[in-house]
């Protein structure tokens, strides 16, 4: 008996035990505090006879969202209606990185050029663009094209069949069938076998150290699938070509004003700090690399690819993954100017069912689930660059 | 160290715990006119910036046509029509702003609807203004009537069930339209007046605005169609019935003098009515104040301090105001418009 009270005691003691004990406390307060706010809410609505749940999902949205990656129609569900959001929002947000970064890697090593006058503008660039508020030039933006361009019914015709106005750009399209998707996938497949053939080639070439004529083999896992798609699918090859219609064009592909808009407000919002980000990261590199590679007798350019940035890499990934995040979550500023993302959909859904804190329950978790799927994807691609610190 | 630590996270949780469990009393436990009463003011709902209907004026005060329902509702309560303090609401939020107390009466433009009514935990007082969604063009496109909009492109805001009454009205005519939402309604009206939009649609009375502010009214025509029906009613929190007769029969007190002819001017001298109704709705007679649980003259305090439905209207939304609208369906029953109020007996 005495020895097991001691042990009960000891137990206590055990540091290590307590640690745990700790944080098992501490967790299950949260749950159950969790757990209360949960059930408070749901009793309180009940009281007030107010509806709860996601029922309203699968009911009928009947709204018009004019824009649209995927197949929507106004009798499709709110779950649905809510999708399209979601698909909205990443595909401008997409864009948009890609954009930045570009964009924001050609500034940054412009601030650090040795002509003073690119280094001003890029300079310049980087100023006017970080200290004002990115909601005024997404007004800005949308205002340049709507007032600026004319309107659809006197649209400029800047090529055979192409339109410009305040309306967008309309351009010729293809009428997409699935065998058009299939001819695309082919591509991409090609594109993939590419890299793979042309990587093998190298390795080979560095590891035994003969060269062998391999462009002829790369262009054919390149150009095969997308060949032997077109040949088996036959597809359609139907030109669908804008006219002008009694209030709008109708007919081709458009960029709407709402997209472009958002996309060039995010895109150089962003790229001016991932210039900044850039140029840390290319002085981080220490003098003596440049010094090492000129007296190997690099050229500039090849100096800056090949020694300087992929050693920048390592300062420049970690804060890049935030500005990738904020981008993200600023694109919920399309909501000013028109374009229909999540969040613009989220607030139709809540005003027609009322239901506000499901509503905004599915937008959080959505941005929540996709910046976590961003920030691991950083950390991974951080986690290879890190590996090559010597 | 782990111990002071720890300790640090149990006081925030605490009081975290502490803060949600007092804000989650019931805010219902007491009745909304006692707690109005404590108060010494009335919380109403109101559009930050809507012409006509609420907005402050160039001394900061708060006026419009909705403005004054709340007033109404402070003069039957405490015989002054400004013992109202104003809580600015945008669409998204107004409805919770009525669930959670956070005002009394939301009097917003809002249209009584069946799932707000049944779903919201609301309910709705009578309709003070009988509105619907309309569309409006530029006189250039020469569109006569809605049904010719196949193909445009239409401007809208998110905030109400506008886009579900565009698409419930040309779903069944099986017209296609491109639709331009915004949020910010200086964003919707100037893509609209920069032919963005071919058309642009909300309700009626808003629609008067919109033209009101364009640099020349005369090139927009509002289409002849009203597609849906927008009666404009103020809301309440469900479950006090009281509370919901005292807004009812303010509104009805503004509607009733209209008929009877008590206005603002008058007011005095019809207390020295032989008309036994007047004399129940102005309480030289009867008891209904108190029925109430308000001063018996309460009836009186309101027609004195804003005048009737006819005054307001025409104050805050007639033909002598930048909106410019005339009665149409607001107009009296007697005169072949909506507007009933039962009998004070």
């Amino acid at each position: 008996m005495r020895v097991d009270a001691m042990s009960g005691t000891r137990l206590l003691y055990n540091l290590r035990f307590r640690a745990i004990l700790y944080q098992v406390i501490a967790v299950g307060s949260i749950v159950l505090l969790g757990l209360y706010l949960f059930s408070n809410v749901s009793q309180k609505l009940a009281e007030q006879n107010i509806a709860t749940g996601f029922g309203y999902l699968s009911r009928e949205a009947g709204f018009v969202i004019s824009q649209t990656l995927i197949d929507y129609k106004p009798t499709d569900t709110y779950g649905h209606a809510i999708l399209a959001g979601i698909v909205n929002t990443v595909w401008v947000s997409a864009w948009s990185v890609v954009l930045a970064t570009v964009l924001g890697l050609v500034v940054g090593i412009a601030r650090l050029s040795s002509n003073p006058l690119l280094a001003l503008l890029a300079f310049l660039y980087v100023e006017a663009l970080r200290n004002v508020p990115l909601l005024l030039y997404l007004f800005l933006w949308y205002a340049l094209i709507v007032t600026s361009l004319p309107a659809v019914r006197e649209a400029w015709e800047i090529l055979p069949h192409v339109f410009l106005s305040n309306s967008g750009l309309t351009v010729p399209s293809l009428v997409w069938t699935g065998t058009h998707t299939v001819v695309l996938l082919a591509l991409v497949l090609g594109g993939v076998l590419g890299v793979f053939v042309h990587r093998r080639a190298t390795a080979q070439r560095i590891s035994t150290g003969k060269t062998r004529m391999i462009w002829p083999w790369v262009a054919l896992a390149l150009l095969a699938p997308p060949m032997l798609a077109i040949l088996v699918m036959q597809p359609d090859l139907t030109v669908s070509l804008p006219e002008k219609g009694r209030f709008r064009l109708t007919g081709g592909a458009q960029l709407r004003p709402e997209f472009t808009a958002l996309l060039v407000g995010l895109a150089l919002s962003a790229s001016a700090g991932i210039a900044e980000i850039v140029r840390s990261g290319i002085l981080s590199v220490r003098k003596g690399q440049w010094e090492a590679a000129r007296a190997l007798g690099l050229r500039d350019g090849l100096t800056m690819r090949l020694v300087i940035l992929p050693q920048a890499l390592r300062v420049i990934i970690p804060p890049l993954t935030s500005s990738y995040l904020s981008l993200f979550k600023n694109s919920s500023l399309a909501i000013a100017i028109g374009y229909p993302d999540l969040v613009m959909v989220s607030n139709t859904t809540m005003n027609q069912t009322g239901q506000a804190i499901e509503g905004i329950a599915i937008f959080m978790l959505v941005y929540l689930g996709l910046s976590i799927l961003i920030s691991l994807f950083m950390n991974w691609y951080n986690s290879r660059v890190a590996l090559k610190e010597r | 160290m782990i111990q002071s630590k720890s300790l640090g996270r149990w006081l925030a949780l605490g009081l975290i715990a502490g803060v949600t469990a007092v804000s989650a009393a019931p805010a219902s436990a007491q009745s909304t006119l006692d707690t109005v009463k404590k108060r010494g003011k009335i919380l109403c709902g109101v559009s930050p910036v809507a012409p006509g209907f609420s907005y402050a004026d160039d001394k900061g005060v708060r006026r419009g046509f909705d403005v004054d329902i709340c007033r109404a509702v402070s003069a039957a309560i405490f015989a002054d029509p400004d013992k109202v303090e104003y809580v600015p609401l945008n669409t998204n939020v107004r409805f919770q702003a009525v669930q959670s107390g956070e005002v009394d009466i939301l009097s917003r433009q809002n249209t009584w609807s069946f799932t707000r009514d049944a779903s919201l935990g609301l309910d709705f007082g009578p309709v003070v203004f009988y509105d619907g969604q309309g569309l409006m063009a530029p006189a250039k496109l020469n569109v006569k009537s809605a049904s010719e909009l196949a193909d445009a492109a239409i401007c809208l805001l998110p905030g109400t069930t506008t886009l579900q009454n565009l698409e419930d009205f040309f779903r069944p005519k099986n017209i296609k339209y491109e639709s331009v939402v915004f949020e910010n309604s200086d964003e919707w009206r100037n893509a609209f007046f920069n032919g963005r939009c071919d058309a642009i649609t909300t309700d009626r009375s808003d629609l008067a605005s919109v033209r009101a502010i364009a640099n020349d009214p005369s090139q927009y025509v509002v289409l002849p169609e009203t597609i849906s029906k927008e009666p404009l009613a103020p809301t309440i929190r469900q479950n006090d019935p009281n509370w919901r007769d005292i807004l009812n029969w303010s509104i009805y007190t503004l509607i009733g003098a209209e008929e009877k002819g008590v206005t603002q001017a008058n007011v005095d001298e019809q207390l020295k009515s032989e008309d036994p109704e007047i004399q129940r709705m102005l309480g030289v007679n009867g008891d209904f104040g108190k029925m109430l649980g308000l001063d018996n003259k309460w009836g009186y305090n309101i027609i004195k301090s804003l005048g009737n439905y006819g005054e307001v209207f025409d104050r805050n939304l007639g033909p002598k105001t930048r909106l410019g609208l005339t009665r149409g369906p607001n107009e009296l029953w007697t005169k072949g418009g909506l507007l009933y109020a039962p009998p004070f007996r």
